[in-house]
């Protein structure tokens, strides 16, 4: 899987392990958005034509097309069902995610 | 020397990841792929507003190449001033971007692009336009078009929600003779990504307006969020063109427009419209393609 990683983030215990400035590194996530999803999309690849449709229009981009299937990062992914709205083959389905 | 950019060309690696807008949200589409077009080597400003809320969540950080938030009013001022110092440090091969909303754009950071386009400073501008204030919480902005219930019109006996039509905000900024100046909607991903590498391409300041539907904002579901933006398109209430060495060019002129009717329901912010508003938005509709046909078509 070819996307950013979640990072380990230890909350700073004093003012002066804190960074100067309000800034902070870029491609930093220290928390996964996973647990926003209702439904998960699931590609059935027997009826999927790789038209990549869904990598293009997914609004969080968590839709990997490197490999030699398509793959999607399910930390990052909210379950918001655009690429299942969008695959015209009907290849995704929305499956209801178990607690 | 372009390419095609589509979904097969454009690249697999992601500069706008791990943000935490609504599922299904548009602005966040429209960053994502401008981002990809752009490249590494760009450097976003982003004013108050759901694209900044929901990226820079300290210690979080969705953006892999430098960003920086700028006040509400200042993203012409903050993109042309961080234009000016890559160009002092002699930095070169990058891109200075701004990304606002359409609060941030049409009402109360309009001098500062005005500046920016008057001095033609070297940036790419993007209106994110989803028709309303939605990081505080559906506010009425100056693209707001009419008879849309926010929290600062609402829909009632008297009142049909909004009472004023759109800006004309692509108008206003191609009046100032700007570089290069588009509409694109993120119904139609590849006419958008096409004008991103045009904008990309230009010395001066380019501006594009980008129309993206906002789930939450809009009371629709979360999976027709790019079928919504192009079913505005097709149905007239949204068009695609540009504005390119002082001529104006209508990108795409429908035989017959799709039903506005079909577009309008399925959102929760229009729900209420009667028939006659209805009438209002189709006359204001074809006002405004008819003026368009008549100008923009060569
Ligand atoms: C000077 C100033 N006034 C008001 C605000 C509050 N504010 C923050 S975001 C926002 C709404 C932004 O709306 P828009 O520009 O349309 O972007 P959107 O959130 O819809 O993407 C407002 C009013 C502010 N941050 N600064
Ligand atoms: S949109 Fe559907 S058919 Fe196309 S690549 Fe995605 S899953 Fe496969
Ligand atoms: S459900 Fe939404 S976030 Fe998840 S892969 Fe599909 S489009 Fe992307
Ligand atoms: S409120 Fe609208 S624009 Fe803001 S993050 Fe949510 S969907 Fe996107
Ligand atoms: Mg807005």
């Amino acid at each position: 899987m070819k996307r950013p990683k979640v990072k380990k983030w230890t909350e700073p215990k004093t003012i002066k392990d804190y960074p100067m400035g309000s800034t902070c590194d870029s491609d930093h996530l220290t928390s996964i958005n996973a647990g926003w999803r209702t439904f998960r999309p699931v590609i059935n690849y027997d009826k999927c034509v790789n038209c990549l449709r869904c990598f293009l229009v997914c609004p969080d981009g968590v839709i990997d097309k490197s490999g030699e299937k398509l793959e999607i990062d399910y930390d990052y992914c909210k379950g918001c069902g655009v690429c299942e709205y969008e695959c015209r083959p009907r290849a995704i389905d929305m499956v209801k995610e178990e607690k | 020397m372009n390419q095609k950019l589509n979904a097969r060309t454009i690249t697999n690696k992601e500069l706008f990841y791990g943000h935490k807008a609504c599922g299904g949200c548009g602005e966040a589409l429209a960053v994502r792929l401008a981002m990809k077009v752009l490249g590494e080597r760009t450097f976003a400003s982003l004013p108050a507003g759901c694209m900044s809320a929901v990226s820079f969540i300290y210690p979080n950080m969705a953006f892999t190449s430098n960003a920086i938030i700028t006040p509400f009013a200042s993203t012409g001022a903050v993109a042309a001033g961080v234009a000016a110092g890559l160009k002092a440090l002699g930095i070169e091969d990058t891109h200075s971007v701004g990304f606002a909303g359409d609060g941030g754009t049409a009402d109360i950071g309009l001098q500062a692009l005005s500046g920016a386009i008057d001095r033609n400073d070297d940036i790419i501008y993007f209106c994110n336009d989803n028709e309303a204030y939605m990081n505080t919480g559906i506010q009425k902005s100056g693209l707001t078009p009419y008879g849309t219930r926010t929290t600062t019109s609402p829909a009632g006996e008297n009142l049909p929600g909004s009472i004023t039509m759109k800006k004309n905000m692509f108008e206003i900024v191609a009046a100032h003779g700007i570089a290069y100046a588009a509409t694109a909607s993120i119904g139609y991903l590849e006419d958008f990504m096409k004008k991103v590498q045009k904008a990309k391409d230009i010395k001066g300041t380019s501006y594009i307006h980008v129309f993206a539907p906002c789930p939450t904002g809009w009371g629709h579901e979360s999976n027709i969020a790019v079928s919504l933006a192009k079913q505005a398109v097709d149905c007239g209430l949204w068009y695609l063109a540009e504005y390119e060495n002082g001529e104006f060019t209508l990108n795409k002129n429908p035989k017959e427009f799709s039903s506005v009717e079909d577009y309008l329901k399925v959102q929760g912010r229009f729900k209420h419209l009667e028939d006659r508003d209805i009438e209002i938005i189709k006359n204001h509709r074809d006002t405004k393609w008819k003026k368009m046909r008549r100008d923009w078509v060569r």
